[in-house]
């Protein structure tokens, strides 16, 4: 059964990875913006970051069989320079008429600064401005409810239809407020942090499977690029039946993505 | 899934979970030090909440460890985040 990872970091990530998930079943990802792991020293560290995922790694996915579509944006980790961050966000429309670029992410806040706040509400702007699709990063840990109030409460400043905007790395804290609210969720399989596959298939069970999908968000963390199979295994030992997993880990992507007009798996 | 069925897949997994709980707070008794970190208090927190009997554990224990504070902070200094609210938050 053929699935999609609709958030991973491949740049981060071997080539053998893409071997596995391929053998696995995975026939389209979308990779968002992130940060490195460190700063970049330049806009023009950034403008080299976008052809990587704009250029190079679909030829990468390409070879063996993945469709591979992206995100641009600067990421909230390097949103705390305000100007510097300015000179990202100037380099992102042009990179929005790339075929493979679906919209703006995954953009959010990281530890809740105003800077950070500033920098979210701009991309926003750009987003609605240009009618992009929106990836949101939720904080990570303690500042993950807060950050999604924030960034929650600051979608509702604009005229973005909530339907076009996923709210990515819910957990059983956050995931009630975002489906009320009529945006979409995302929920990310780590082994240490953010959900497990069998805490995932817990909320599966108790929220249903509408606007709601699954993913690795694999990168240089701890991660696991087969973690959304694995998920699909877990959800299988449960007895749940394969139109709910095809539902949770190919459909359900399918759906939201292709409101860009630009995701594609033929 | 009945409960024998859930209990049957899962309990192994979570008693060996337990298990490293307990041996993760022995190890850090053993350090023999007067304070103890913020984070070891929060999950001492967490683990009064596993007593509870109601349904909702596992949101009420994210609540636990979350900043329930609203508004930004001035300046984010630093990238990190520690798992639990760290006392000057």
């Amino acid at each position: 059964m053929a699935y999609i990872d609709p958030h991973i970091h491949m740049v981060s990530r071997t080539t053998d990875d893409y071997q596995r998930m391929a053998q696995a079943g995975c026939v389209a990802i979308t990779e968002p913006a992130f940060w490195a792991g460190y700063d970049r020293s330049s806009p023009q560290g950034f403008f080299d970051y976008f052809r990587q995922l704009t250029d190079t790694e679909p030829k990468r996915a390409a070879q063996y069989g993945i469709h591979h579509h992206c995100w641009i944006c600067i990421n909230p980790k390097e949103a705390e320079d305000i100007g510097f961050a300015r000179e990202v966000i100037s380099l992102i429309p042009d990179f929005l008429e790339c075929d493979n670029v679906l919209g703006i992410g995954e953009i959010g806040l990281n530890k809740n600064s105003k800077n950070e706040l500033i920098i979210l509400e701009e991309q926003l702007a750009l987003a609605e401005k240009l009618n992009q699709l929106v990836l949101v990063h939720t904080p990570h840990l303690e500042d993950k409810l807060k950050g999604t109030q924030l960034i929650m409460d600051a979608i509702e400043n604009t005229n973005l239809q909530h339907d076009r905007v996923l709210i990515d790395h819910v957990e059983e804290h956050t995931i009630g407020d975002v489906l009320d609210r009529g945006f979409w969720a995302g929920m990310t399989l780590y082994p240490d942090t953010k959900c497990t596959p069998q805490r995932a298939a817990d909320i599966i069970e108790m929220h249903g499977t509408e606007r709601l999908w699954i993913n690795s968000a694999g990168d240089w963390g701890p991660s696991d690029p087969l973690a959304v199979p694995k998920c699909r295994v877990e959800l299988a030992s449960r007895g749940h039946s394969p139109t709910l997993i095809d539902t949770i880990s190919f459909r359900n992507p399918q759906a939201f993505l292709s409101q860009s007009g630009k995701f594609s798996i033929e | 899934m009945n409960q024998k069925e859930i209990v049957d897949q899962y309990f192994l997994e979570h008693r060996a979970k337990v298990l490293d709980i307990a041996a993760f707070l022995d190890r850090v008794d053993r350090c023999n030090e007067e304070e103890t970190d913020f984070r070891v208090k929060a999950l001492q927190r967490c683990i009064e909440e596993l007593q509870t009997s109601s349904e909702g554990r596992a949101e009420r224990i994210l609540l636990l460890l979350s900043d329930q504070t609203i508004e930004p902070i001035e300046s984010a200094g630093t990238k990190g985040a520690s798992g639990a609210v760290p006392p000057t938050s």
